[in-house]
């Protein structure tokens, strides 16, 4: 058995649709490493979070060619419970995550961990666990229905890492958040990954989190794997903007410098940093 | 909720017939409190003149969006009022309600409805009492402005994620009310939905409307708005322009209020360069520091 989230000629359409939301994608998430994906609006990047999760065609449908595995094993072949135990996803919408079925917070980070079986004092303590590494203990009682937009993404991870998958597929989990709740996600993310060796496929627009937590970037563009790299090499590249991808910051306010006809200094440099 | 024939009652034809002038807005010692007991605003005072552009800032939680669900009336203050052009809320119908105030939500899934994205554009101007010709015109302009021209039969939920909220964003702009409200526009949009977002900002300003956004998006809230309003814990903790909101001084209270001011800002100010919230500003600011004269 190879270790690993595996996408090898991974293509694949949805139900009822003509062409290919994601042609011949090829990637590996390792265990403890975290690989970003960015692209522009469409290129594919919720098709590939759903497919790496086996829940495109497993709960979804659609047509599957090529192959999704984790460690080893063809996801399309196995029951619902069991890719959940594998693979956990994070939807971009927080209201798509949530189930509607609680009354509080704490119920909701309970929801999926008592559904796998688990004693209570097991699912108590994922949930204590989950809720402290978010930083939301102090919504434990609130009702989740009646959260902001970003205390709801912050419940809908939280209930995620809570089912402890071997693999986490998140999609954009930082897009409501305030920058330091962005700042403070990455964090946890990193901490997951190298404490309890969860491999983490992370789709991000922020360029700046991902420059701080991802090992490998994969760019998409029209389903395809436009670029793959190391994170420092994908995020330094000069196509990124002709992809749909805004560069960071720091790239951004060096090249309006430099469109300017002024020199970049090491003071600037020093300055964005 | 509103009919969908759209018939109407008169008076609000005779209201929102011609284009009606553009209210202030005054939020007077609002507090509210959600059935659960949370208290998401706790005194809020602001006054906010036609045409002005203002950005709602703050930490998650610090009541951003509850502020705005008053402006249209979805929510009533539990104490205090909401003025729009001198008028209470309370005493204006909820129909006319809807073409001044145009909302549209941080999450496209809750206000996304009819099978067609044309009918999804066309169902608030329907109900203005738009046929025909004028109609058309005004589902085509907004599906236009936000780059959905070519979707117009397509069923929203086969549209992603970042074009159902550009969708939301039309069905709302299709209501040319006189004021705008976004909330959390430009989240999960790439550089070229952002800049879409941006002219539709622009658009609305250059046209007198008032706008007013809630957004994380430092960036955006830099270059698209004159006004900055900083929300912590129910209250308004900072009010200014851009140049002042994201000056050093101001730093430890948007730091309180898990912000950031923009990387421009930061570096200019880290410069010597003064208030560079943007990055047209900071460049300007370097050419000036070292004498450069641009283009």
């Amino acid at each position: 058995m190879s270790p690993g989230l595996q996408l090898v000629g991974a293509s694949y359409r949805y139900a009822g649709s003509s062409r290919p939301a994601l042609s011949d994608v090829g990637l590996t998430v390792l265990p403890g490493r975290v690989v970003g994906v960015v692209g522009a609006n469409e290129s594919g990047k919720t098709t590939l979070c759903l497919v790496a999760s086996g829940l495109a065609p497993v709960a979804i449908g659609g047509r599957l060619d090529g192959s999704v595995r984790v460690d080893g094993v063809e996801t399309a072949g196995l029951a619902p419970h069991r890719l959940a135990q594998l693979c956990g996803m994070l939807f971009q919408n927080s209201l798509t995550q949530l189930s509607g079925a609680t009354a509080t917070v704490f119920e909701e980070v309970a929801f999926g961990p008592a559904n796998l079986g688990l004693p209570v004092a097991e699912v108590v303590d994922r949930v204590r666990w989950a809720l402290g590494l978010v930083g939301i203990d102090a919504l434990a009682l609130r009702d989740p229905a009646r959260l902001s937009g970003g205390q709801g993404q912050l419940v809908a991870l939280a209930s995620v890492l809570a089912l402890r998958p071997r693999y986490l597929i998140l999609d954009e989990p930082t897009s409501e958040l305030d920058p330091a709740g962005a700042r403070s996600v990455a964090d946890v993310l990193s901490r997951v990954a190298a404490e309890t060796g969860a491999g983490i496929l992370l789709v991000e627009h922020k360029l700046e989190i991902l420059a701080g937590i991802a090992d490998e970037v994969v760019v998409l563009e029209g389903g395809k794997v436009a670029l793959a790299d190391e994170a420092a090499t994908v995020l330094a590249d000069p196509r990124l903007a002709g992809l749909g991808v805004e560069p960071p910051a720091g790239v951004r306010l060096e090249r309006a410098v430099v469109g300017a006809g002024i020199e970049w200094s090491a003071a600037m440099a020093a300055a964005i940093r | 909720m509103v009919g969908r024939d759209g018939g109407g009652d008169p008076m609000t034809h005779q209201r929102l017939g011609a284009a009606p002038a553009v209210p202030s807005i005054e939020i007077d010692g609002v507090s509210f409190s959600y059935p659960d007991g949370t208290q998401a605003l706790r005194g809020v005072d602001l006054r906010i003149e036609a045409g002005e552009a203002v950005a709602i800032v703050g930490q998650n939680g610090s009541g951003k969006s509850t502020l705005v669900r008053h402006l249209n009336g979805l929510l009533r203050p539990t104490v205090g009022r909401v003025l729009l052009g001198g008028d209470d809320i309370r005493t204006v119908h909820v129909a006319a309600l809807a073409g001044l105030v145009g909302l549209a939500f941080q999450n496209p899934d809750r206000q996304l409805f009819a099978g067609r994205v044309a009918a999804e554009v066309a169902f608030g101007p329907r109900n203005l009492g738009l046929r025909g010709a004028d109609l058309d015109e005004r589902v085509r302009a907004a599906l236009a402005d936000l780059g959905l021209d070519g979707e117009t039969a397509t069923n929203p939920w086969d549209l992603g994620y970042s074009r159902r909220k550009l969708l939301s964003l039309a069905s709302v702009l299709a209501m040319r009310a006189p004021i705008l409200v976004l909330d959390e526009p430009t989240t999960g949009q790439d550089a070229r939905g952002v800049a879409r977002v941006r002219g539709v900002v622009a658009r609305a300003v250059a046209e007198g409307r008032t706008v007013i956004a809630v957004s994380h998006d430092m960036r955006f809230v830099a270059e698209s708005f004159r006004r900055v309003v900083v929300m912590r814990e129910g209250r308004v903790v900072l009010d200014g322009a851009p140049e002042a909101a994201f000056a050093e001084p101001a730093w430890g209270e948007l730091r309180a209020a898990n912000l950031e001011p923009p990387l421009p800002a930061l570096a200019g100010a880290r410069l010597g360069l003064g208030a560079t919230p943007t990055e047209a500003e900071f460049v300007a600011g370097v050419a000036g520091a070292a004498g450069v004269t641009r283009k």
